[in-house]
């Protein structure tokens, strides 16, 4: 039976014959409903109430959290390659003292382009692009639960990113940092367009990560699969509700920063400008309020990744899974306590320092407890050294190298000396490097078969990651020696006399082996795409959900959504417990919403139809924004097109409305 | 060649000896720690037994507890915990040595940051014994020096690693660093906080002298400028007054008294030009007249159209500011 | 509370079935019983909303969190400018305070699937929301600085602004949502986006009273 016999009630009128028509159908038993498997009848209604138009119209509707989470994913990805050039280009600038290639205008645009790409275009969005592919297929549902916001979000996103990277296109890149300090991002010595551009990508980036972060949190929360308690969850969904929790009370901090600095830009306002009583250390709270969770919102999706992949490859369940979850959301609550280490240079009172010197330290107990966790499983399990364990192995080193000079910065007085200086940007690139894209390549090439229905070549993985392992400690090992040596960040050159030659040539020469290994992973990618062996559904013979759905999964997921009775689903088989779900209509988009501890099946869903409103809101609003960077009336009559995008995505039509009646049964 | 001792492990001075004390409890300790979480790592895969995609999974620790592996892993996370609180401890008790500089008869010095280089006031109860200087720091050995930190423009970081940790010179929070200089040399800085195009050209040398090398130094900085001794310098002085110089460049003992560019009445008694972007000498003051730009690209000062009698003239000039 | 139903109301309440729990059959768990819409946490629109509520109350509290370390660092507060009048201030608090009153009659309607009663108590709820966006231009002109006069002058009126934003988004959304419900046929879902919006609205009363302590009272001590 084809979606076709509820078209039949587009002519009907009153609310009364509508029921009297629909409810003659169901009697006729020419509504379908789930429960069977593939192959059947459902099958095919799911597979035609789940199919997005063809062509460029049903690329731009589609809700499908699939679709989306790879549209996040390959953008974030193909901005890191971009920023990766920048870095390429500066460590070229910086092989040799007195260097020409680049000169000082340039140099402060690629770094502060690198910083901000890799930070708000490449890192965060990544891992919710992760996030909102798998989560849905971990807890065994259909979709996220507003899909259309989170299709509003990616363009957003995309473009906040494309503006920027114009801007840097047209000689007009943000370069007063990453991190735009105030007053020199400011309207006085921040000249020309270039922040402007900067505060709006701040906009439209972090409007983006709230988005996905309210979508992933409901979804979590309310619609797992029956028998899924808290307890039974994976640990990558923990990570992603202590992450979307963290986004919701830090990301906010940076906007209302980034939208400060515009107004005393464009406006005139005085919130950082000390002659009128404003405070320039105000920016560096607001933003480090913001940045420091903002690692965390990177480094926990990272860490889950591990947590995922070694239980799978080193074929048992996780040592202390209710520990390791424990541990995520301790470092959650912990990270915002930490944000004045990145101020510890400032005026600030000597003993406020000291307090975040001590929370400093103690975030690291949490990830200590982690990786104890994680040697202990494999220790007693049994390894299958696959290409995503090696790329877990070489996050092992790198990540705890990373954190253990991240306890050194912790401590005040040290961090004295090293702050703003080389060895910040080694630690950091060890945490970031180490703690999340080691982890995502892992996980790129974990997931990858459920994601292509292909395998990666497993003999490409394995030079990709020495490469990438050996390149990235020759590159940035040697940072820490410079800074002790007394090299400051953000640098476009420096005098033979200082002696930060030879170790800063190792380094480029350590960044050009990094990029050798990023395009063999391109090389690979590319290749298994068209060529790559087939995957089953569960090449890996891994015990989560996500691997009991074909390689790549339907449209619609699961034909019959699952019912869980332990944590490791596909490892364990619960005799006398039920295995799915039946009841939900095949003919419309329908899932569930269980209850928030127990998962108990609470309240049939409908999902929104596709539509073209999210993408075209995403316009209004980019346009509202640059429009409202020029005039002040432009804030006002910008939100015009918004406002109507807004309604017209809400107002319910007539079809999702009989879908409604159809099914509706009163609470 | 321009020199300068600039590496946190030599320390100079009180202040940066004791963080290298502190750096000496971090690296032993985190380097231990993460040889034994290599080694624990290395030994787990060395002993595992070997698996493939298809080996039935274990799923024993499902119904099972793990008592022996519990105990290890507490264990584990106890002693990390403990040595995070040896961690702690040395850096509090660091931070007290640090705020327990004697400061006592010390030398005050108030530092302004510009965009690219530094001003330097050398304050003294008596107003007619204070001097201002860029870029250069003298500071006698054994003596405190407590350096106001005075923002100007833009956020900059005073960091001389040698010496002491770093401070911000932030824009309308002024504040204060201490330090000491123990051991006579040559100390180079750099300003730690990027400021703009020429970040990476503003640095900033502080030399410690003998006392009694200090008090000479200090009385000639005093003194207004030589009268010039020859005909060249005495021409090359009214050209400084009669051409833009003097809008922003002061030398005292004339009539130019701006302060939007460092002070040049004894420029020649310095080691560098442009904050440590040129040693100083006189071909390389000539060139730098000419054409700040090529040396210091985006730099305040722009290039002088001036002919070579009168730039001759006026590097003589120049040159007798001692 | 009950009301007397209304003759369509009633026959709605008839001819929609009635919800059962999931039941156990065999190897399936059979959810066609269930309920398809739910009140408070069961929506999924309660806690899409409660995301945004608590974004929105992060932004509120950084926001007052600047405009006292503003204060803090200034020996006369306000540095520059004069405190607001005080008289339509309270006035709009007064109003925001009544309007919950509108507000709660709609959704308890909502839940008794009252149609008739929702629509005439969204009706309310517009018309009383204009008088609240009028009084709140007049705050704007009684704020007695401009917002690039001084530190003061920009946190106030940024402050202020915020609230300002989310009540014209809200009062705009609570306009929709009253359209929509004389939009036939009506579903149950209509009903909790009722309920969700009057929920939001509390959210934004509740969230005036700091603010118009901090912005009326701020610098009068």
């Amino acid at each position: 039976m084809s979606a076709g016999s509820l078209s039949g009630l587009g002519s009907v009128a009153s609310t009364q014959a509508l029921r009297e028509r629909a409810r003659a159908i169901v009697g006729r038993g020419e509504t379908m409903l789930d429960g069977a498997g593939f192959g059947s009848q459902a099958e095919r209604a799911l597979q035609q109430a789940w199919r997005d138009e063809p062509g460029l119209l049903g690329f731009l509707k589609t809700t499908d959290h699939k679709r989306i989470g790879r549209r996040f994913v390959c953008t974030a990805f193909v901005f890191f390659v971009a920023a990766g050039i920048l870095a390429a280009v500066m460590r070229m600038q910086l092989a040799f003292p007195d260097n020409h290639i680049v000169g000082p205008d340039l140099y402060n645009q690629l770094f502060t382009m690198h910083g901000t790409t890799m930070m708000f275009i490449f890192a965060v969005p990544i891992m919710q692009g992760m996030a909102v592919y798998l989560v849905p297929l971990l807890v065994g549902t259909r979709n996220t639960a507003f899909p259309r916001m989170t299709a509003c979000a990616y363009w957003l996103f995309l473009f906040g990113a494309l503006s920027l990277w114009t801007g840097f296109a047209l000689n007009a890149g943000a370069d007063a940092g990453w991190f735009a300090y105030v007053p020199l991002a400011g309207p006085q010595y921040g000249v020309g367009k270039r922040e402007d551009i900067w505060n709006n990508l701040i906009n439209l980036s972090e409007a983006m990560g709230l988005m996905v972060a309210v979508d992933l949190l409901t979804v979590i929360l309310k619609m797992r699969a029956p028998g899924m308690s808290l307890r039974r969850m994976p640990i990558f969904v923990w990570a992603s509700l202590v992450t979307s929790l963290m986004i919701i009370f830090a990301m906010p901090s940076v906007m209302l920063a980034a939208n400060l600095a515009q107004f005393d830009r464009t406006f005139g306002t005085h919130f950082f400008n000390p002659a009128e009583g404003g405070d320039v250390l105000i920016w560096q709270h607001l933003f480090w309020f913001f940045g420091h969770p903002e690692v965390y919102f990177i480094f926990l999706p990272g860490l889950a990744f591990v947590s995922s992949i070694i239980p799978t490859f080193a074929r048992r369940p996780m040592f202390g899974h209710d520990a390791v979850v424990l541990s995520l959301i301790a470092t959650g609550f912990l990270s915002f306590g930490l944000w004045v280490h990145h101020m510890f240079a400032t005026n600030l009172p000597e003993v406020g320092k000291g307090f975040f010197t001590a929370m400093s330290l103690t975030i690291a107990i949490p990830t200590a407890v982690q990786i104890f966790c994680w040697i202990a499983t494999l220790w007693t399990g049994r390894i299958n050294l696959r290409t995503p364990l090696l790329f877990v192995l070489g996050f092992f080193f790198i990540l705890v190298l990373g954190g253990l000079t991240g306890i050194m910065v912790g401590s005040v007085p040290f961090d004295l000396q090293v702050h703003d200086s080389y060895f910040v940007v080694a630690h950091l690139h060890y945490v970031l490097l180490g703690g999340a894209v080691f982890p995502l390549f892992g996980a790129f090439f974990y997931w990858f078969p459920k994601f292509t229905g292909r395998m990666l070549d497993e003999h490409l993985g394995r030079w990709q990651f020495w490469l990438f392992f050996v390149g990235f400690n020759v590159a940035f090992f040697p940072m820490h020696l410079l800074g002790l040596a007394g090299m400051p960040r953000r640098i476009y050159t420096y005098g033979a006399e200082t002696g930060w030659g030879t170790l800063n040539l190792v380094a480029t020469i350590g960044a050009a082996v990094i990029a050798l290994s990023v395009l063999l992973f391109i090389v690979n990618v590319v290749h298994a795409w068209f060529k790559g062996p087939r995957a089953d559904d569960n090449p890996w013979n891994a015990s989560s959900l996500e691997w009991a759905t074909p390689s790549p999964p339907p449209a619609f997921n699961f034909v019959a959504l699952p019912v869980v009775a332990s944590r490791e689903p596909l490892w364990t088989r619960e005799e006398d417990e039920p295995t799915h779900v039946s009841g939900l209509s095949a003919q419309t988009r329908e899932g569930l919403v269980t209850t928030v501890l127990d998962a108990v099946p609470d309240v049939r869903y409908s999902y929104p139809d596709p539509s073209i409103w999210p993408f075209i809101a995403a316009i209004t609003v980019v346009v509202w924004l640059f429009w409202s960077n020029m005039t002040e009336t432009g804030m006002f009559y910008g939100l015009i097109p918004p406002a109507i995008a807004f309604v017209a995505w809400y107002w319910p039509t007539r079809k999702e409305t009989v879908e409604q009646l159809l099914l509706e049964r009163k609470p | 060649m321009i020199g300068g001792v600039h590496d946190v492990q030599m320390p100079g001075g009180a202040q940066a000896q004791a963080i290298v004390g502190l750096w000496h409890w971090l690296l032993p300790i985190c380097v231990l720690v993460f040889v034994a979480v290599m080694i624990a790592l290395g030994l787990a895969l060395w002993r595992a037994p070997r698996a493939s995609n298809d080996t039935a999974p274990d799923i024993a620790s499902l119904s099972k507890r793990e008592p022996k592996v519990t105990r290890v892993v507490i264990v584990a996370v106890a002693v990390s915990t403990l040595l995070l609180l040896v961690l702690l401890a040395v850096s509090v008790m660091t931070d007290r040595a640090l705020a327990q500089l004697p400061l006592e008869n010390a030398l005050h010095i108030e530092l302004t940051g510009y965009q690219w280089w530094w001003e330097a006031r050398y304050d003294d109860p008596d107003p007619s014994r204070m001097f201002t200087t860029a870029n250069e720091l003298h500071v006698p050995v054994g003596r405190p020096v407590i350096v106001t930190l005075v923002g100007a423009d833009v956020i900059h970081s005073f960091w001389v690693p040698s010496l002491a940790g770093k401070k911000d010179l932030i824009p309308g929070r002024d504040t204060t660093v201490s330090f000491r200089a123990d051991r006579a040399g040559v100390y180079r800085g750099q300003c730690a906080e990027f400021c703009g195009y020429q970040h990476a050209k503003m640095a900033l040398f502080v030399i410690a002298d003998a006392p009694d090398d200090y008090a000479r130094w200090a009385d000639r900085q005093r003194a207004p400028a030589a009268e010039p001794s020859s005909d060249e310098a005495r021409r090359g002085r009214d050209l400084f007054l009669a051409r833009s110089c003097a809008m922003c460049h002061a030398i005292n003992g004339t009539s130019a008294q701006a302060r939007h560019a460092p002070d040049l009445t004894h420029v020649a008694s310095r080691m560098t030009l442009g904050a440590g972007a040129l040693e100083n000498t006189s071909s390389n003051r000539e060139a730098w007249i000419l054409d700040p730009q090529q040396f210091k690209p985006g730099t305040n000062m722009p290039p002088q159209n001036i002919a070579p009698q009168d730039l001759a003239a006026l590097s003589a000039y120049l040159a007798s500011l001692q | 509370m009950t009301v007397a139903p209304g003759r369509r109301a009633r026959r709605r309440r008839e001819s929609t079935p009635a919800s059962i729990p999931a039941v156990r059959r065999g190897d399936a768990l059979d959810v066609a019983g269930l309920p398809s819409y739910g009140f408070g946490t069961r929506s999924l629109m309660w806690w899409g909303t409660a995301g945004m509520s608590t974004i929105e109350t992060m932004g509120f509290v950084l926001m007052i969190v600047v405009y006292f370390d503003l204060k803090s660092r200034s020996l006369v507060w306000p540095n520059e400018g004069h405190a607001p009048d005080l008289f339509w201030g309270t006035v709009n608090l007064a109003l925001a305070l009544l309007s919950v009153v509108p507000n709660i009659f709609a959704d308890q309607a909502a839940k008794d699937h009252d149609v008739r009663k929702v629509r005439l108590w969204m009706i309310a709820f517009v018309v009383f929301g204009l008088a609240l966006l009028g009084v709140r231009y007049l705050e704007f002109e009684h704020l007695n600085v401009r917002w690039d006069a001084s530190a003061y002058g920009s946190a106030v009126w940024v402050l202020f602004g915020l609230h300002t934003f989310n009540l014209i988004t809200n009062y705009l959304d609570s306009v929709v949502v009253a359209a929509v419900m004389f939009k036939e046929p009506i579903d149950g879902k209509r009903l909790v986006d009722v309920a969700e919006n009057s929920g939001y609205w509390w959210f934004i009363v509740l969230s005036w009273i700091p603010i118009y302590a901090v912005i009326y009272w701020g610098p009068r001590f």
